[in-house]
């Protein structure tokens, strides 16, 4: 046998459950930390924007209405898959990021108990954050945390040890109530992010529930934070841009906002909560 | 044959000249027999399918951006059918479509936004015609002087399954409850098996119900159902049968059908209707129908009328879209080019 011929990966958006190319055909460089050229990552434009929001909107009915035993069990499996393929993760955020082996390995081992820990609070957090409320009256009144709708997210730019675990760490969270997302991840070491939307795409999230488009926050931001059928938005890794006025986009159609954090975020579960509507009904004691 | 006069300020005129099939015995002679009439349907020139689905692709590649667009939306909005055509109508969906008919974007009225025209026109079934007409009250007339007419979907629709005395009842009661538009359906069935003739007469005996006492017509759309031609040529050969019998319009589907309309079939049919003005100097109408939902199709459609039949059937009494949720995406394309933002459906009102 001679010398194999080498097939280098196309790394394209995720939306809607596809790996489309963006729509404007652009594409961008994504390099080492030193240079040398790794792969093209397609580079998402406004347009593709606009539709990963109709294509996670179209997917809210369904994932906000599976079960939140459900939902756990979906995010778990997405961290089974990450598991059996923490190799091609290591080799690529090494290569991205100029991380150790050990680093690198420790990152996705991070990245894997992220999944796993947002997993198990699908069907928990809404008995922590929700409520039986004392009313004065033959009532019984209750609080209950519902799903906002489609979140636009940044995840962290440029992070060390973050580019798999700073994007995880801000999906993870928002999925847990029912939400569903379209996320700009790191946009110079984006490589780790399609591949885990390849997880996503064979794990039982339902399409159009992670939206990933790789490209650059400063243009894609201002457009989801101005698109009126978006519920929310996480700028956690829009530190560099012009956030407040991102804020302001996002005040005019309603939006709840998370500014920006430096770093790889904390497992929290406020991130949870911020991302959802507290609903509360009256319910009549008649029958007692 | 002498070409009559269609400037627009005859068109009634023509109308009340026009008795049904008087255009058939124009062309076909006096004598007109089935089998005048067949030998003109097969003497047709075949369709080149290829060529057609090419050219309607390549029209579909037209860029309109920026001033055209917000012209182009406008235009559309123009020319909706705004349309239900459900089991489950009741009066009360009825004026909420009238409502949404007259004042399709009541957030732009309320702001200084430009506020979008009116819709052509709203088909409903023809129980229901009655209460389009009290819903409408002063805004109920002719979509050319900006105002709302109603259109009413007769003859057994969608099937067409039904006997000629039905058919006739059905679109008498239409017209005498107010409807100004007569949406029938062809007999598919007849038409397959090779019988032109009882399509033919139908479509006469339909057209003459749509006498008024005063000797006006009500405008009558001929549905061909091209779901369920299977071929081009049908198509043509239908086209041709439905103008020969004194059609007003000729419409696509009844959107209860896929395949509805298609962009191909559209073409084809305004070639038909262009192919008779050359012939006649008479301009009759094409409405497509179903499965139209986005405003990038129907500008797609916008372009293939101007590039085929010509600009001037960009009016609501020459080309008409059948449609209930394009309106909605249009609107949402409006709010983008007004705002700079994307909208979205929280920002229109439901059906």
């Amino acid at each position: 046998m001679g010398a194999r011929l080498e097939i280098p990966k196309t790394y394209k958006l995720y939306v809607g459950g596809k790996f489309p190319r963006s729509e404007s055909g652009r594409t961008y460089e994504v390099t080492t930390p030193k240079g040398g050229f790794l792969a093209n990552a397609a580079l998402a434009s406004r347009k593709d924007a606009r539709d990963a929001v109709v294509a996670a909107r179209a997917a809210v009915s369904g994932w906000a209405g599976a079960t939140a035993y459900n939902r756990g069990q979906v995010l778990y499996r997405v961290a089974e898959l990450l598991e059996g393929r923490r190799e091609q993760f290591v080799a690529e955020i090494r290569a991205a990021e100029g991380a150790s082996e050990a680093k690198a390995a420790a990152q996705v081992d991070a990245a894997i108990d992220t999944w796993v820990w947002y997993a198990g609070w699908c069907d928990k957090f809404s008995q922590v954050v929700g409520a039986g409320n004392p009313v004065a009256g033959p009532y019984f009144n209750l609080s209950v945390p519902e799903p906002t709708g489609v979140v636009a997210a940044i995840a962290p730019q440029g992070v060390a040890g973050g580019s798999l675990l700073g994007l995880s760490r801000v999906v993870a969270p928002i999925l847990v109530s029912g939400n569903t997302v379209v996320v700009v991840p790191d946009e110079t070491r984006p490589l780790s992010a399609i591949t885990l939307a390849e997880v996503l795409a064979t794990s039982d999230v339902p399409g159009g529930v992670v939206n990933v488009l790789t490209g650059s926050p400063a243009e894609l931001a201002p457009w989801l934070a101005g698109h009126a059928d978006v519920n929310a938005l996480d700028l956690t890794g829009a530190g560099d841009l012009e956030w407040v006025d991102l804020v302001i986009d996002g005040a005019e159609t309603l939006k709840r906002v998370r500014d920006p954090e430096p770093g790889v975020p904390d497992l929290s579960l406020e991130r949870i909560t911020t991302v959802t509507e507290t609903k509360t009904v009256w319910h009549t004691k008649s029958l007692i | 044959m002498t070409p009559t006069s269609s400037a627009p300020g005859d068109r009634a005129a023509v109308e009340a000249a026009l008795a049904p099939a008087e255009r058939a015995v124009r062309l076909l002679g006096g004598d007109l027999t089935e089998r005048a009439l067949r030998r003109h349907l097969e003497g047709l020139a075949g369709v080149d399918a290829v060529g057609l689905e090419q050219r309607a692709a390549g029209l579909a590649t037209r860029s309109i951006k920026t001033t055209s667009k917000a012209w182009a939306l406008d235009t559309i909005i123009r020319l909706i059918d705004l349309t239900t055509l459900e089991g489950a109508d009741t009066p009360g969906k009825v004026r909420s479509l009238v409502a949404k008919a007259l004042q399709p974007d009541p957030a732009a009225a309320a702001t200084d936004a430009s506020v979008p025209p009116r819709v052509a026109a709203v088909c409903v079934y023809g129980d229901m015609v009655p209460h389009a007409v009290e819903a409408l009250g002063a805004a109920h007339g002719d979509p050319d002087d900006g105002l709302v007419s109603v259109a009413a979907v007769a003859t057994a629709f969608p099937s067409g399954r039904a006997s000629r005395r039905v058919k006739l009842a059905d679109t008498q009661d239409a017209v005498a409850a107010g409807a100004d538009e007569i949406d029938m359906v062809i007999d598919r069935g007849a038409f397959l098996a090779g019988d032109y003739g009882r399509v033919f007469e139908e479509i006469v005996a339909v057209k003459e119900a749509c006498r008024r006492p005063d000797g006006s017509f009500a405008s009558l759309k001929v549905i061909l159902e091209t779901g369920e031609l299977t071929t081009y040529d049908n198509v043509k050969r239908a086209s041709w049968l439905a103008i020969l019998a004194g059609g007003d319009f000729i419409k696509t589907s009844t959107g209860k059908v896929s395949p509805a309309a298609t962009l191909p079939v559209t073409l084809l049919m305004l070639e038909v209707v262009r192919d008779w003005y050359r012939l006649t100097g008479e301009r009759v109408g094409v409405k497509p129908a179903g499965g139209i939902r986005q405003s990038k199709d129907a500008v797609r459609y916008l372009v293939t009328v101007a590039e085929t039949a010509g600009e001037e059937w960009l009016q609501p009494h020459l080309f008409r879209f059948g449609a209930s949720s394009l309106l909605n995406d249009v609107l949402l394309q409006r709010q983008k080019l007004a705002t700079g933002r994307y909208s979205g459906p929280d920002y229109v009102t439901v059906d």
